[in-house]
Order: C-alpha cells, then structure tokens, then sequence
C-alpha cells in the first residue's frame, strides 16, 4: 500500500509534467494537423535557460516565491519568442503544402534546436543548483511528499484551469475552438487564422517552458536529449486523451504519469518506457480516439 | 481520366525513344562504378560500401513510405531484426552467415506483417508515432536483454563474415561488390515492380485510399505488402550490415536512424528510386564534407531539412508519375 502511494504521488507528479508538454501538443494538432516535434526541444530549452538563469544571475536572492515566480516567467516569455519564431520559419511558409512537409521540417528543427543546445550547453548532464528553500520534504502516512512534488502539482493544475477557462468561456477560445473545427470556415466568420496559430504557439512553448523549468528543479539534472523523451511520452498522453482535446490531455498525462510509475514500482524500471508505447499501441488499436474521444472530426 | 491515360502512354513513349541515350548513361555510370574501388582506395570503398547500404534502406522504406504514402518513422526497427538475425543465429547456432542472408530477410519481413498487421488501418500521424514506439521498443528491449541472446547494451560481438565458395567477403573491395550486386537486384525488382499493377495499386492508395477502395484494390493487403516487402529488404541490409562491422548494438538502431533514413526518402523525392540515391548520397556524403566541421554537422543538416521543406518540397528527384499527379493538381 505505501509503495502503491509512494508511486502515486511520483506518478501525478510526473503526470503533470506530460500534461503541460501534451498540451503544446494537442493544441497545435488541434489548430494545424501537425505534429510539432520541434516542441519538446522547446521544454528542453526552457529547462536549461532556467537552469542559466539559476547559475549566472542573483534570482534565486529573491527568495523561494519570488525566485521561482521570476525564473518561471521569464523561461516562459522567452520559449514563447522561439515558438513564434520556429512558427514563421519552419511553419508559416508550409501552410498549403500537405502533411508531410510540416512534419519533415518540424524534424529539420527539432535536430536543430537539439544539437544547438548540445552546443551550447555541452553533451554532459547538467545539474540545477540546489535550492536550500525548496528543498523540503514531509511524510503524511508513510509517504515522502517534497515540496517541490507539492509545487509542480498545485503550478500544473492552476496553469490547466486557466487555459481550460480561456478555451471554453473567452472569444479566443471559442475563435480557437472554431479555427480547431474548420480553419476555412473560420477564416469566413472573420478570425484571423494566422493570429489563432500565432497564439497556439505562444501558449503551448509557455507551458512546455514551465514543465522544463520544474523538471530542472525536481529532478535536478537535465541533458540536451531529453526533450525528445518527455515528448513522446507526452504525445502519448496527448493521444490517450484524444488528440486535439484540450482537458484530454490534462487527464492522459497525470493517467500516462501513474501508469508508468506503477509499472516501474511493481515491475520493473527498466521497462518502463516500454509500459507506456504498448499502453500507446493497445490504445490506438482498441480505442483510436483516445478515451475521452477526439475533438477534431477527421474529413475523409 | 483520358487526359491522365494519355500522359501516361506518353510517358512509356518518350521511355522508347529516350532508351539509348539512357543505355549510354547507364553503361557509363556502372563502368565508373566497377572501376571506382580499384581507383579510390579502401577507404572510399567502404565509404561507398556504407553508401549502398544506405541505399538499400532508402529503398526499403520507398516502399512503404514513398510508393503507398504510410508513414513509418520506425524503419530502424526492421534493419535491427535482419541485423540481430543474424548475429544471434551465426554467434549462437553457428549457422553460415550466407545463409543467414535470405533468413534475415523473412524473418524481418515476418515480423514486418506480424507488427504492422494490427495498425495497418491507423491513419497518417497516428502510425507515424506507433513505428516509432515500436522502434523504441525493439530497441528497449535489446538492450535489456530479457532472453540472454542480444548482449545488452554491449550488443552481439564475433560475427563471422559470409563465405561464397572459397571466397570470404571480408575486405573492402568484396563488400563494395556485394552490395553493388544486391543493390542492382534490388533496384531491378523495384522498377519492375513500380511498373506492375502491385506499383501502380501502391500509388492509388498514396493518391487517395478511399478511391482506391472503390476501384477493388484491397488496400489492407496492398499496405501490409509494402510492409513485409520492405521490412523484408531493410533485413536484408541489416544482415549485409552486421557482418561487414561483426559486431552489432542497439546504438546502431535508435529513433535517429529512423529519421535519417525517412529523410533520405522524403529529400530525393517520394516514390523515386534514383531520388533514394541521391538522397543516401547526400546524407552520406555531406557529413564527409562536413567533417571539419563536425559539432556543426547534425546543426546544419536539421536546418537543411526546414530549407528543403520549404523551396523543394518535392524533394531533389522527384518520380516522373508523381510530377505528372502533381502537375495535374495544380491544372485545374
């Protein structure tokens, strides 16, 4: 039973890591129909340039709140700059060209983004410095809870709120509903595509931005490869909960997250991974549209 | 549909006349091919060596990828069961690694069907990213090594090389022939079969399923063909593979491999042959070009492939049925 919570507790909170990258995911397949692969290098950015900030600047000065509240903000403000930009380059021109060449291209950046991290940073791991004040733990019943397991989870829930109230009770939300739904009819109605796909790639590197920053600071060491794990995993997560479906993917990832830590608890680690691409495969071959069913209606 | 019928009887036409012109190039080309490793030295023929191999895994995924339009970002997986065929049967069983080669091939082409059977209906994306997990997998499960036959992350080490009668393949110079020969027959086959009913039911489907549907063409079985036959021929590379290095690790086989194989696809033009040549040449030898350059190399080539994307999409030779679907399109 302990290991059981204990596993729980490390799932959710991994689970909300996948849920905010799945949802850059879902939105921009739910907007364009494309799989953005360049989007989990963008959570890997935003992990180190929170990590650069931690060790080259005073933030963390500012105290535990304030630090993490300015470090957070600013890795988001500046992946959001990078979304827009591998927007309008890798992207933008490719609007009318078929499925194949924004995929292919979102490739092309991903490999680039990677290997300009690469070098940058160096191939070794790097460790975010540790943070006295965030480094609490407690045990409720038998289970270790950190502090920053408390933070991840409570950040992630509030982010997801805000961006479900957006999406569901805003005229931008209900203009990226329409765009999601049909782009040509919703050019018609008025809305300015461009600007909707804009904004999905400001919104969905913010978040991926947040997941990376809050991973730095969980697990402590961060490696320029691993944007491209978390993002598959995250695109599970985003299938899981049907892809296009925003509170789908709020609830594939915290489900992916304690799947895969049970496995690893009961099972075995080393195996994990592999838990996850066969829950992956059952479920397009049982369920295709994902468990809380597609939002996008696919035309034939 | 006449207006379709007509371009392509022209097509066979200018084939007739243009035959020999071609036969020249053709014949010139292969005699700089048989000359160029007498010439070049052992390191530019394994070079070359590599190239063809190459080849014969942008061949492979043509087929599945460039002639039928499904997305299989996992093709490493394949090239991985014909490489770990035969090491684990020559290592463990001591079975003669010439034999080995047609083996590779239907295990691999086996588990192509076995594999892709259950998600041959998924569409584009979605069986984008399930090759790619089961190329995960496959490559997960390697290095945990459930069954103690594949060495962990280690791999196989003490492959013997083929033996052809007398002759043991085993320097460059043998390689370098031995792939031109299968890289010709696979070529061969591939034109023939581009031109039958199998190539042309292929293209349908690519173009569109649904009216391919209508027409007759079983498309389940016309896709999950594509799949054995090109997993099948990924194998094969993947045995040629394995006893040129005699010693194979998953290293060899991760998710990047499936990408630059995909890529060499997508950049010499979807469905093209000779484009699948010239895509493995230039995957193969800008990274020589580039060797001065090497932390910038994977930097350049990513962003190459956003260039390409955007101002050739068709990529560098695209095939001659596709320019003329395409060319339609924009018709009318």
């Amino acid at each position: 039973m302990e290991l059981f919570l204990e596993q729980l507790v490390n799932g959710l909170t991994v689970g909300s890591v996948y849920s905010l990258v799945a949802l850059g995911y879902t939105m921009v397949y739910g907007v364009m129909r494309l799989i953005n692969f360049a989007h989990g290098e963008l959570f890997m950015l935003g992990s180190y340039f929170g990590f650069t900030l931690l060790v080259s600047t005073n933030i963390g000065a500012l105290g535990a709140g304030w630090g993490l509240i300015v470090i957070v903000l600013m890795a988001a403000g500046a992946m959001a700059l990078l979304g827009i930009l591998v927007e309008r380059v890798a992207y933008a021109p490719l609007r009318e060209s078929g499925r194949l060449a924004p995929v292919v291209s979102a490739l092309g950046v991903s490999i680039f983004l990677q290997n300009a991290a690469m070098l940058i940073w160096g191939s070794r791991y790097r460790a975010y410095p540790v943070w006295a004040a965030l480094d609490r733990r407690w045990q409720v019943g038998g289970v270790h809870i950190t502090l920053m397991q408390v933070i991840i989870l409570g950040v992630s829930i509030v982010l997801m709120l805000l961006l479900y109230f957006i999406i569901q009770r805003t005229t931008l939300g209900a203009a990226i509903r329409a765009t999601a739904i049909d782009q040509d009819t919703a050019r018609l109605m008025g809305i300015d595509v461009n600007a909707i796909i804009r904004f999905i790639f400001i919104i969905g590197p913010a978040l991926g931005a947040v997941a990376g920053v809050m991973v730095g600071l969980y697990y402590r060491q961060i490696h320029f490869t691993m944007g491209w794990t978390y993002s598959l995993k995250a695109f599970t997560a985003a299938i899981m909960g049907g892809i296009g479906n925003i509170p789908g993917a709020m609830v594939g990832g915290m489900l992916l997250g304690i799947l895969e830590m049970l496995g690893a608890g009961y099972i075995s680690a080393a195996w994990k991974d592999v838990f996850v691409f066969i829950i992956l495969i059952a479920l397009l071959i049982l369920r295709p549209t994902g468990l809380l069913g597609e939002r996008v209606a696919e035309k034939v | 549909m006449t207006a379709g019928k007509g371009r392509l009887a022209m097509e066979g036409v200018s084939d007739a006349k243009e035959f020999p012109r071609r036969g020249l190039i053709y014949g010139a080309l292969l005699l700089v091919l048989l000359i160029f490793p007498f010439k070049a030295g052992p390191y530019w023929t394994d070079v070359a060596t590599f190239f063809g191999i190459y080849v014969l895994l942008g061949l492979s995924l043509n087929i599945i990828v460039g002639e039928v339009g499904l997305f299989n970002m996992g093709h490493a997986a394949f090239y991985a069961l014909g490489a770990y065929t035969t090491a684990i049967l020559n290592t463990v069983c001591g079975i003669p690694t010439i034999w080995l080669l047609p083996v590779s091939g239907i295990v691999a082409g086996g588990f192509g069907y076995i594999l892709t059977r259950p998600i041959i209906h998924l569409r584009g994306d979605y069986l984008l990213i399930v090759t790619i997990g089961l190329n995960e997998i496959l490559r997960i499960t390697l290095i945990n090594d459930p069954w103690g036959l594949t060495g962990g992350p280690n791999g196989v080490l003490g492959i013997k090389r083929m033996r052809l009668g007398s002759l043991v393949i085993s320097r460059p110079i043998h390689f370098y022939f031995f792939v031109l020969i299968i890289s010709i027959l696979a070529i061969f086959v591939l034109l023939r079969l581009q031109r039958s009913r199998i190539g042309r039911a292929w293209n349908y489907i690519r173009e569109d399923e649904v009216a391919a549907e209508a027409m007759g063409i079983d498309v389940r079985s016309m896709k999950l063909l594509a799949f054995v036959l090109g997993a099948g021929l990924a194998g094969i590379a993947g045995s040629i593979y394995a006893t040129k290095m005699m010693i194979i690790s998953p290293e060899s086989f991760t998710f990047w491999e499936s990408v630059v194989l995909f890529t060499i696809v997508i950049l010499g033009g979807m469905g093209s042959i000779p484009g699948v040549i010239v895509g493995s040449a230039v995957m193969m030898i800008l990274p020589e070009l580039l060797r001065n350059f090497m932390q910038y190399r994977m930097l350049f080539f990513g962003a190459a492939m956003v260039v390409m994307m955007v101002f050739r999409p068709q990529g560098l030779w695209p095939s001659k049925r596709w320019q003329l679907e395409m060319g339609r399109e924009t018709e009318e």
